[in-house]
């Protein structure tokens, strides 16, 4: 895993004319995983989306080392092709991947429209496609909305993993996350 | 760079040629020779009437039929969080533009010039007049492709984005279809220069202009 890292300097969100949070500073090194926890409405999307540089901070910068890696609530698969079809589109682009598939619970469901899936088995299948992109941070926006107890240890082991090899996990999430040695920020703090 | 560029023109013509998101390069082919076929119910059985405003039609209709799949060229990707995941791989909205109008035109271009041939007869052109709209679709159907993909691009994520789109293509195509019909006046051939000129124009700023609009509707 390349060395990487990610860290937040005072950043301050706005939407529409309403400032969510400000002051927001944290910094993540290899290794290491950081829940984002608060009320809904309170910014924890907007903050992922800032951290992967998808939207504009309206104070503060993000330092990024190492490539990104989003999950958030839309799996980015063609919905009319069948689930294997669509992963092999990314897989096309990041390079081949191994046993995700078999590891995510997934092997069956391959000549399955997209469309036809459940919630939890969009979400496996992004995380199937987060795997084979083998970035080095993890924003992972409500990783576990959907998933059965299997999945959702699943998701834990996962990120697990990803931080023992010298990966970063920020999960943005309401629901508690078993992680050891997970940090938590609480957006509460710092609302504007 | 070779690479994601291959991959992603494969899928937009999955998409748009082979009709995975509905219809494919079927429909705007049928809709093209539907009015094709109406025109002379319209305008009743005046051979010489037809003859002379025939080609007209035909270009009314293949901007009409670049229209018909506006609303899927960019919005469902912008949807379904894709362009966000490419941002994040470093492939610039840019080259996914590029590869989109190439994609789109190759969905409707050839096969409206094709559906041509046949139309040309409902309307009852002759072979000298139909070698010039082919030639002028061949220069003017590249413009409308990418018209439409910077509309599509401008008009993503607005409320009733899909109609809006339509009435935005109509006006801005305007030049393309004032010299691509009036390349079939008596001595207008240059009017072919000319929409070729500006289709020229349109794939030039579209991949800037569209990855503009992409990049600010995704913040």
């Amino acid at each position: 895993m390349q060395d990487c890292r990610i860290a937040a300097n005072n950043l301050t969100c706005r939407r529409g004319d309403r400032l969510l949070f400000r002051g927001l500073s944290f910094a993540l090194s290899s290794g290491q995983a950081l829940q984002l926890v608060g009320a809904n409405g309170i910014g924890k999307s907007s903050l992922i989306r800032i951290l992967a540089g998808l939207a504009p901070a309206y104070a503060g910068t993000v330092e990024r080392a190492g490539t990104v890696g989003l999950v958030d609530e839309r799996p980015a698969l063609d919905p009319h092709q069948p689930l294997g079809e669509a992963l092999r589109f990314w897989q096309r682009i990041d390079g081949p991947a191994d046993n995700e598939l078999a590891q995510l619970g997934l092997s069956a469901l391959l000549d399955v429209p997209v469309r036809y899936l459940s919630t939890g088995q969009k979400k496996r299948a992004a995380l199937a496609r987060l795997l084979g992109q083998k970035a080095a941070v993890w924003l992972l926006d409500e990783p576990l909305n959907g998933l059965d107890t299997k999945g959702v240890a699943l998701v834990e082991q996962l990120a697990a993993e990803h931080c023992r090899v010298g990966g970063i996990c920020v999960i943005a999430s309401h629901q508690p996350f078993n992680l050891t040695g997970l940090n938590r920020l609480d957006l509460a703090g710092h609302i504007a | 760079m070779s690479g994601p560029l291959f991959t992603l023109l494969r899928r937009d013509l999955g998409l748009l040629l082979l009709g995975g998101r509905r219809g494919g390069a079927t429909l705007p082919v049928l809709f093209f020779l539907a009015v094709a076929m109406l025109y002379p119910f319209a305008v009743g059985p005046d051979a010489p009437l037809l003859a002379r405003t025939g080609g007209g039609v035909i270009w009314v209709a293949a901007l009409l039929a670049a229209i018909l799949p506006l609303d899927r060229l960019i919005e469902p990707d912008l949807e379904q969080g894709m362009f966000d995941q490419w941002a994040l791989r470093g492939i610039a909205e840019e080259l996914i533009v590029a590869v989109r109008m190439l994609a789109h035109w190759l969905s409707f271009g050839p096969p409206l010039m094709l559906a041509a041939v046949p139309a040309s007869a409902l309307v009852g052109i002759d072979g000298a007049t139909l070698r010039i709209v082919e030639l002028g679709l061949l220069a003017g159907t590249p413009g409308l492709a990418a018209l439409s993909v910077m509309v599509a691009a401008l008009t993503a994520g607005l409320r009733g984005g899909a109609a809006l789109g339509g009435l935005l293509v109509i006006p801005l195509a305007i030049p393309l279809l004032v010299f691509g019909a009036g390349s079939l006046a008596i001595g207008g051939e240059s009017g072919l220069a000319l929409t070729a000129a500006f289709s020229l124009v349109l794939l030039a700023i579209t991949p800037f202009a569209a990855g503009a609009a992409i990049r600010s509707a995704r913040s």
